[in-house]
């Protein structure tokens, strides 16, 4: 019952204005798969062409491998959780729950009970008879997912659903959502703004800049092997140098930077060099290779890391974040330091994939 | 339009649009018109219409003029067409009424909206809804009672000795003027008081504690912030009090006639349709230009009277 | 000096209350008055004599009927026509939009004697004589300006979100119009119905001209005060008032209860989210 969702270069326009530029992506059935993006990259369009609330300007989009264009948004086997939630506040819980039943004609004893189900699956017993108004943050969150569960459908589209929530709580419901979605083997498409967010649910993500896909892949290679400078920064955090490539080969290469030359992954084309401050190693003596001497300038304990910056001969500021692990001393601001880096763990990658790519 | 048909569908949309044309076209703007071209024409007997008589003029229009008498404006004499100077005299105490109902409505609107316990405003609310339940003819009808020769007021005034004959109050247009005021102070009270609800209490107590007078802190911050809730209560009632037909029929001071009456005389009595459609129109005329000018003065929109 | 302008404040407001009610009470104390005159002063005892000869009275009976009927038929009218007029309004913007919506604000400013002289010139061109239908297509022009005003209002509050939510769950439109839209827009709905119910009571302009020779509550009182009045008006005035205060008095209690309701379900919500909020 669960299908896949295929964009066939799909482009959608607003005027002269290109929300979604050309993009390629096939999700498999039962796939928890996010797009991840900045606002106003375009994740949200493409949402409401899936759903069929915008129609895509050119390129083809297929449900279950049937081609959905002109289809009304009531004719798709998509359910869609809106950011605000969009209950209904004037219907009891279980009228919200059965209310895509009720429009298909379902008898009013078999809704109440569908709903009781849907509840019971949801962790929200006893709450059937209960207003909107009357349930926390996290429970309308509930319901607004055995909503869309009950008309059985075969995608369901998340946009931000989680936004509205507490740090706590939104932590809390990622596990709960990955938990109903394996539980219901529905393809989940998840739009979001936060990393964390769609790092830690997602059987795959798709970031997404400017309208274009940026890059596809599970969230580990996301992290770890972003394919530009654009991924990299959107889903953590660099020390960036720019610089000038020298002696690739293998997929390394020699990077000349105002700072010193380092050895890094060369992956594709040539660009800047990143490297992610939890890589960065703090050390009284030069390292083999990619050291650099700095002062620190600035030590900030932050509980389960400490964040250190420092500022190298040139001038250049340098981040690093190291573990606490219960037993490292931390070192004092104004301490003459190295830092170093392994060449596995930086890469030059390109600003971001240009047009036409 | 295509958020309309993609919101709504096909059906729902025509449905919404026949409404609204039903209403705009048939029962506003069509008719307009035809009162318009009515105005023209000649007052024919039932078989002369459309005959050779049937021609557009400006006959109707020129019934205003005439039959001079002597206008006395503040002391100043000059004679004046009896018709005209019932249209100037509605609209001056149109003007006069306005006022009142502001000096009144003004004190109160701040009391409700800034001195009173929030606690007390739905029980003040229901009083001062009271009349606005009551119909316009029976508030007019007990001013009428109150006013007349024999009755309360006179009555009242004699038994305590403040005057020792009875005074013919319904005369002239102050009688007009009092119940006018008492018909319509409530549709001043209630914009007043939306406006001056929405300001910042704090911005008040900031002036008060800068030192200025409370007669300052009224003319420079309450007075501008009031504006719109100003405008459109004086346009209700100025629109209401010149446009009023029943407040000056049922007192019916015969020193006192509204312009409206000039209109139902000819209508109803006159029986000449075609010379009541250009009086109408007149006063239409008059007030398109009187709420144009206030909008304009007051630097409101319509949706901000609407209000 | 504080206490003291808030004390003038006090007094001012039950000057007004006295100004405004006392004419009130002066014409409901004429219906007890033996005086063939309406009038409280002097008094010349009580009597129920007003009220006998108001139920005896058929001609107020018969405008009491017409004045209903007309009221009923203003509602069935203004209320779907203001409503449609609204959600048009609503879902349109740019220029097109505020040439519409001044076109359905301006009836509220245009003189009741102009709307009843055009609309009986209008209908009097396809022969359609003067009579109470025209009164209330005469009526249903304005009134339907408050309508639209009162459900514009409620639009605006409507989180356009759950409309797109039912048709996402499979709703036709006419499903999200009968079970999204209109249950949002039924107290403002009511509104309009109550309004438009008393605005065509109370009124006079439109009807004069249009009515022909039929009667309603204001044009028939209108004649009596002209040709002589007995206090019968007086006893019919104060039945109206009391009629509609109790009709007041129960839309208040009922609003409140409704608003108790809906603070104690919040307040529910609210416990409901710090409880969540220790538990996670």
């Amino acid at each position: 019952m669960s299908a896949g969702i295929d964009l066939d270069n799909v482009c959608c326009d607003f005027g002269k204005f290109r929300a979604v530029d050309h993009v390629n992506v096939n999700i498999q059935p039962g796939e928890f798969f996010s797009f991840l993006g900045p606002s106003g990259c375009g994740k949200t369009t493409i949402l409401r062409m899936i759903s069929g609330f915008t129609e895509p300007t050119e390129g083809v989009i297929r449900i279950g491998g049937k081609d959905v264009r002109g289809q009304r948004p009531n004719q798709r086997p998509t359910a869609l959780i809106f950011q605000n939630l969009a209950l209904f506040p004037l219907m009891p819980i279980w009228e919200n729950i059965a209310f895509g039943l009720e429009v298909r004609g379902v008898p009013k004893a078999k809704r109440r009970e569908r709903a009781e189900e849907l509840l019971a699956l949801v962790d929200l017993h006893d709450s059937a008879d209960k207003m909107v108004s009357q349930l926390s943050g996290g429970q309308k969150q509930r319901v607004a997912i055995a909503r869309a569960l009950a008309v059985e459908p075969a995608v369901m589209l998340l946009d931000e659903p989680l936004s509205a929530l507490d740090l706590k709580l939104r932590q809390h419901m990622r596990a709960e959502l990955r938990a109903i979605q394996k539980r219901t083997g529905v393809t989940f498409i998840y739009i979001t703004h936060d990393q964390g967010e769609a790092l830690a649910m997602s059987d795959r993500v798709g970031v997404m800049s400017q309208g274009r896909l940026q890059q596809v892949a599970n969230p580990r290679d996301i992290y770890n092997n972003p394919v530009n400078g654009f991924v990299a920064s959107f889903v953590g955090e660099n020390n960036i140098f720019a610089g000038d490539v020298q002696n690739a080969a293998d997929g390394m290469a020699s990077f000349a930077t105002s700072t010193g030359t380092f050895r890094a992954r060369l992956p594709g084309a040539a660009g800047k060099l990143y490297v992610r401050p939890e890589h960065m190693i703090l050390q009284s003596t030069p390292g083999a290779e990619n050291s650099v001497p700095v002062t620190l300038t600035e030590v900030a304990f932050e509980g389960n890391f400490i964040s250190v910056h420092a500022v190298t001969d040139s001038g250049k500021t340098m981040v690093a974040e190291l573990r606490n692990d219960g037993s490292a001393t931390i070192p004092a601001a104004g301490t003459q330091m190295h830092m170093a880096f392994d060449a596995r763990n930086a890469a030059i990658l390109p600003d971001s994939a240009t047009a036409g790519a | 339009m295509n958020d309309l048909l993609r919101r709504y569908g096909k059906g729902l949309t025509w449905t919404f649009i026949g409404l609204t044309f039903f209403w705009l076209i048939i029962l506003v703007v069509l008719p307009d018109f035809k009162l318009l071209e009515s105005s023209f024409r000649p007052y024919l007997p039932v078989t002369e219409v459309g005959g050779p008589k049937d021609v557009y003029s400006f006959g109707n229009y020129l019934q205003i003029f005439g039959n001079e008498v002597d206008f006395n404006f503040f002391g100043l004499h000059f004679p004046l067409a009896a018709r005209i100077k019932v249209f100037v005299l509605t609209i001056f105490y149109s003007g006069v009424v306005t006022l009142i109902t502001f000096i009144l409505a003004y004190p109160l609107s701040f009391y409700l909206a800034k001195v009173v316990s929030p606690k007390s405003l739905p029980t003040l609310f229901l009083l001062l809804f009271v009349p606005l339940w009551v119909s316009e003819v029976l508030r007019s009808f007990a001013w009428y009672i109150i006013l007349t020769l024999k009755g309360p007021l006179n009555v009242f005034l004699m038994t305590i000795g403040v005057i020792s004959k009875e005074i013919r109050w319904i005369d002239g247009y102050s009688p007009v003027v009092v119940t006018l005021v008492y018909a319509y102070v409530l549709f001043m009270l209630f914009p007043l008081y939306n406006a001056m609800q929405s300001l910042d209490s704090n911005q008040i107590e900031a002036a008060d504690d800068l030192g200025a007078p409370w007669w300052r802190i009224h003319w420079r911050v309450i007075l501008p912030h009031a504006k719109p809730g100003i405008a459109s209560g004086a346009v209700m009632v100025f629109m209401l009090s010149a446009g009023s037909l029943l407040v000056p029929a049922i007192i019916n001071s015969t020193t006192g006639n509204w312009f409206t009456q000039t209109i139902q005389g000819i209508m109803l009595e006159g029986q000449d349709w075609n010379a009541g459609a250009a009086f109408a129109f007149m006063l239409l005329l008059f007030c398109t230009i009187a709420v144009s000018v206030a909008m304009r003065v007051f630097r409101v929109s319509l949706s901000d009277i609407a209000k | 000096m504080q206490i003291n302008r808030k004390f003038l404040g006090h007094l001012y407001m039950v000057l007004f209350l006295v100004y405004l009610l006392v004419p009130l009470a002066v014409m409901s104390g004429a219906a007890f008055n033996a005086s063939k005159l309406p009038t409280v002063i002097p008094w010349k005892g009580w009597t129920d004599q007003w009220f006998i000869a108001l139920y005896h009275d058929n001609r107020i009976w018969v405008a009491v009927r017409n004045t209903v009927l007309v009221a009923i038929a203003v509602v069935i009218i203004a209320v779907p026509v203001g409503a449609a007029g609204a959600i048009l309004v609503n879902s349109i913007s740019g220029r097109v939009r505020a040439v519409l919506y001044g076109m359905m604000v301006a009836p509220i400013l245009v003189p009741g004697v102009v709307i009843g002289i055009s609309t009986l010139l209008f209908w009097h061109q396809f022969s359609v004589g003067s009579g109470l239908h025209l009164s209330v297509l005469g009526q249903v022009s304005y009134i339907a300006s408050f309508v639209m005003l009162l459900v514009l209002a409620r639009l605006q509050s409507f989180d356009q979100g759950l409309e797109e939510a039912a048709l996402d769950l499979g709703a036709s439109h006419g499903q999200v119009m009968r079970r999204i839209l209109l249950p949002h827009l039924y107290p403002a709905l009511g509104a309009g119905a109550a309004i438009s119910f008393f605005q065509s009571i109370e009124n006079f302009n439109v009807t004069l001209f249009t009515r022909g020779g039929a009667d309603t509550l204001t044009v028939y009182v209108f004649s009596k005060v002209r040709s002589g009045i007995t206090p019968t008006i007086n006893a019919l005035a104060l039945l109206l008032i009391m009629v509609t205060l109790v009709l007041a008095v129960i839309y208040e209690i009922n609003r409140r209860n409704k608003a108790r309701l809906e603070a104690a379900r919040e307040a529910e919500g609210r416990r409901a989210e710090d409880a969540e909020m220790v538990a996670s």
